[in-house]
């Protein structure tokens, strides 16, 4: 089967080793040893993982497409928070009668809206199948279409980068008013379960931390597959050579709308993960600086390789949640910094590094530093 | 009261009631305030009159105090005063001929001078009258207006006595408005009405409203026409007004996209932190206020050249020490530059502070352009609007008649030959950066004083900006400045009823589409630069 091709390579053997025993380790940690133990993992720090499970999963679909197809999106953050957003409407219906206002149907701040009726897109969202067919199909169908009318009129490059980040930022300013009926500036929150379990209890938490790690795993196979594929071969030719490889008689933008339209979907999945975890998702998931730090990520730990930017995203954002905890003042300088010396000195990342030192090449020929599309 | 005194009030009162010719006698001032504090409701009208027709200089300061139940007599003297503060049991009192303070009086030494709303009516129409017969041609403009909706009997006969000495036009006619008015409103009278018909004024619209909505026919008609050619003209003034408005938004991104158009458009350097080379530049204004306190508009004038310089300088730093390892690698440039703007923005969060400043808007720079009763034009987006067409002229100039335009447009079409011709590539790229950047800083000095000086100012401009540029044709200045403006009057067009926010994602949508139709924008460059 095609996805399971990728669990003959080596590299893909030992990135699902050593993801499934992190999940282990912390799992035993978790649940064996009591709590005050020295090595006991706390329901804080599984829920932290997993969010940066959820990030790494985010880098991965970002990966995809800048690393093997050359297109610096700008706005994945957009379909990071729509599938975060479907799966925040589905735990906001399964409050029901149990909100601040009580209201069965309605929630909380549109009764405090004064909304008389729940408006038709909120429709279905009460069947967690729905809900979650919905984590897939809303970014992958506005991916469909913003990449259809870009790839069509081949915007590539800056532009497309640029565009993208409109998108997002519009997006932003669309959910930040309160008429949208996505909850305005304070977004959705205050969820209680999910498929009938409380959110609230360890166990869960743990749950949805193994369940973000078997995602993390099924999103680097599914991306795997595809970058061995003859259509990812095909994609890093458009990556390197656009033109050329559509004038060799192949349709630049099918596999241009293919890729990306896969690459929304698996950051609506990490955002549908994320938003149980964290328990809130509201509109600054959607802005442009988002976006950008997710290129950071992939950038840090390597492009066109995927296990660098689940290294990447992790080494990130666990700098960044020591950062703001010592003093926050310093985090920003310290991510712009990042920006500027990875771009600057480090342009394959950590995961060039790694390549470097054992001088032998797996089965990646394409990680070369020249591969953007021209302007 | 003695009987000298006496005789002196019955003389004077018989000289000034029924002329009121005489009443600039040396004394009369003090007579006629004596002549209030006596005068029986019924006579207090002719000589609330007389008082404002004297032409003391102090005359109104009487008027207004004996409207607000401060205008007193001390028992004992007879002499009156204006209570200064009334509060406690001693008041402090002026003397109402000389002004002169003269301390605390018990107050039960003091006899009120009465009056009650009746009066106060008077007086309102008086005291709007007065300023009537003012030298100055601003004053009189100004009581004019003011008597809009304030004419009734009492100075009816007066205004329409000075519409005739009255030697200005404009103020002829709208003292004409004025007792128009009246008479549509208390009379009825349906032959004024075209009088109002021209106005633009609410109050004019007020009448003609109550008109229309009358029992009397004869009234009605006329005054539905002209309520309906104002209405037209309303309707032309704020399409103005809006049109202003947009105009002053596009010279905004104008301004801030102008710089980006050299960097990224005429050089292909993306710079993401454009926008804070631009809150640089309103740093720099702030910064210059704290130095030269008290003295806005000089500091401002002269945060132009330093805006210009800090913003120029960073510029370089950001080119020298970054973008020229990066040069043929777009994307990296964009993350790269990225990262140099949330180092900036963080800098001026720790440096000077979190929070907003303002900057002092300069006296010549704030109040308005008054065109008509319904239009008004703000003075500080005139001059940035100005300033926008200013800088965008001068720009046009360099690139198009200095030598570095020249060195610059040769770099960027063909930089191997260009450097075969002697001319310094980096050198060039250096100072093209720095002009951009500088420019940038310009916009700065403009924004400071139109919104809040901080940290994210930059921020909020740097999408509108490449939309702008991307939008006008990357490489093409005339492009940003039509873009700019386009972009701006369409947001203000759209804003009366999608609102603020929706507006502003109905143009992102707009642009992203447009770009899908033409993705060299709209002036999309043609021949050698288009191959560069």
């Amino acid at each position: 089967m095609w996805l399971t091709r990728p669990l003959q390579e080596r590299s893909t053997q030992l990135f699902l080793g050593i993801l499934f025993m992190a999940l282990l380790v912390v799992s035993v940690l978790h649940v064996a040893l009591p709590e005050g133990h020295a090595l006991h993992v706390s329901a804080y720090t599984v829920t932290l993982l997993g969010k940066y499970l959820c990030y790494a999963l985010l880098a991965v679909a970002v990966d995809l497409v800048w690393g093997y197809l050359g297109i610096l999106s700008l706005g994945h953050g957009a379909f990071f928070a729509l599938g975060g957003y479907a799966m925040g409407m589905y735990l906001m219906r399964q409050i029901g009668d149990r909100g601040t206002y009580g209201d069965p149907v309605l929630p909380d701040f549109m009764v405090f809206l004064n909304w008389q009726e729940l408006p038709w897109y909120w429709y279905g969202f009460d069947m967690a199948w729905f809900a979650f067919a919905m984590v897939l199909l809303v970014p992958g169908a506005l991916a469909l279409v913003f990449g259809w009318l870009a790839f069509r009129s081949r915007v590539t490059g800056v532009y497309l980068s640029i565009i993208t980040q409109a998108l997002t930022f519009a997006l932003m300013l669309a959910f930040f008013r309160n008429e949208m009926g996505f909850g305005g500036n304070n977004g959705l929150t205050d969820f209680r379960d999910i498929l009938g379990f409380n959110l609230r209890t360890d166990e869960v938490r743990l749950g949805l931390f193994i369940a973000t790690g078997i995602a993390l795993a099924l999103g680097y196979l599914v991306c795997r597959a595809i970058v061995t594929s003859k259509l990812g071969r095909v994609s890093v030719a458009c990556r390197d050579a656009e033109a050329r490889t559509r004038f060799l008689g192949y349709r630049v933008e099918r596999v241009q709308l293919f890729v990306f339209v896969v690459s929304a979907m698996l950051a609506g999945v990490a955002g549908a993960l994320y938003v149980p975890q964290v328990g809130i998702i509201n509109p600054s998931e959607f802005s442009p600086l988002f976006s950008i730090e997710i290129v950071v990520w992939v950038a840090l730990g390597g492009r066109a390789t995927l296990y660098g930017a689940v290294i990447g995203a992790i080494l990130v954002n666990y700098a960044k949640t020591v950062f703001t905890g010592v003093m926050p003042d310093a985090w920003l300088f310290a991510l712009g910094a990042l920006f500027v010396l990875v771009t600057v000195f480090l342009p394959q990342g950590i995961a060039g590094l790694l390549k470097r030192r054992r001088k032998r090449n797996d089965d990646t020929p394409e990680t070369s530093s020249t591969a953007e599309a021209t302007a | 009261m003695s009987i000298s005194r006496w005789l002196t009030f019955l003389l004077i009162a018989l000289l000034t009631v029924p002329g009121m010719t005489s009443a600039q006698e040396e004394r009369a001032p003090e007579a006629l305030l004596e002549q209030l504090a006596e005068a029986s409701p019924r006579d207090t009208e002719t000589v609330i009159k007389a008082i404002a027709t004297s032409g003391h200089e102090r005359a109104r300061n009487w008027l207004d105090a004996y409207g607000n139940n401060r205008l007193s007599q001390v028992k004992d003297t007879g002499q009156i005063v204006i209570v200064l503060n009334n509060r406690g049991r001693d008041w402090e009192v002026a003397d109402a001929i000389t002004g002169e303070n003269l301390g605390e009086t018990s107050r039960r030494d003091l006899d009120r001078i009465a009056v009650n709303n009746a009066i106060r009516r008077q007086l309102e129409g008086v005291m709007a009258m007065m300023n009537l017969y003012a030298n100055d041609l601003e004053v009189r403009e100004a009581a004019a207006l003011d008597l809009m909706g304030k004419v009734d009997d009492a100075v009816v006969e007066d205004v329409t006595a000075r519409i005739e000495e009255e030697p200005d036009a404009d103020i002829r006619s709208r003292l004409e408005q004025a007792v128009a008015i009246y008479q549509v409103e208390e009379q009825g009278s349906a032959e004024v009405i075209n009088v109002l018909a021209g106005s633009l004024h609410p109050r004019a619209r007020a009448a003609l409203n109550n008109a229309v909505a009358s029992e009397d026919p004869a009234l009605r008609a006329p005054a539905e026409k002209a309520l309906g050619s104002i209405e037209q003209k309303l309707k032309m003034n704020k399409a103005a007004e809006t049109l202003y408005f947009g105009l002053s938004l596009g010279s905004v991104l104008v301004l801030a996209a102008i710089g980006l158009a050299i960097t990224f458009g005429v050089m292909g350097v993306i710079n993401m932190a454009h926008g804070e080379l631009i809150m640089l530049g309103a740093y720099t204004t702030w910064g210059m206020q704290q130095l030269l306190p008290g003295q806005p508009g000089l500091a401002l004038i002269l945060s132009i050249p330093a805006g210009f310089l800090v913003a120029a300088l960073a510029g370089i730093a950001i080119e020298r020490s970054v973008i020229q390892f990066l040069k043929g690698r777009p994307l990296e440039t964009l993350l790269a530059t990225f990262g140099i703007s949330l180092i900036l923005q963080q800098l001026v969060r720790t440096v000077i502070s979190p929070q907003n400043r303002t900057v002092v808007s300069p006296e010549w720079m704030s109040g308005s352009l008054v065109i008509n009763d319904a239009l008004s034009l703000t003075l500080n987006r005139m001059y940035v609007l100005g300033f926008a067409l200013v800088v965008f002229a001068t720009l046009m100039l360099i690139m198009r008649r200095t030598r570095l335009g020249l060195e610059v447009r040769a770099v960027t079409q063909n930089r191997a030959m260009a450097r075969s011709m002697g001319i310094r590539a980096t050198r060039v790229d250096i100072m093209t950066f720095a002009l951009g950047s500088g420019v940038a800083g310009l916009a700065g000095v403009a924004l400071s004083q139109l919104t809040n000086v901080g940290p994210n100012l930059g921020q909020n401009y740097i999408i509108d900006s490449f939309m702008v540029v991307v939008f006008g044709g990357v490489g093409n200045l005339w492009g940003t400045l039509v873009a700019g403006l386009t972009l701006g009057t369409i947001n203000q067009l759209l804003e009366p009823w999608a609102g603020a926010v929706l507006a502003k994602i109905i143009v992102l949508v707009f642009i992203i589409l447009f770009i899908q139709k033409r993705p060299k924008g709209l002036f999309p460059q043609k021949g050698r630069a288009a191959e560069a």
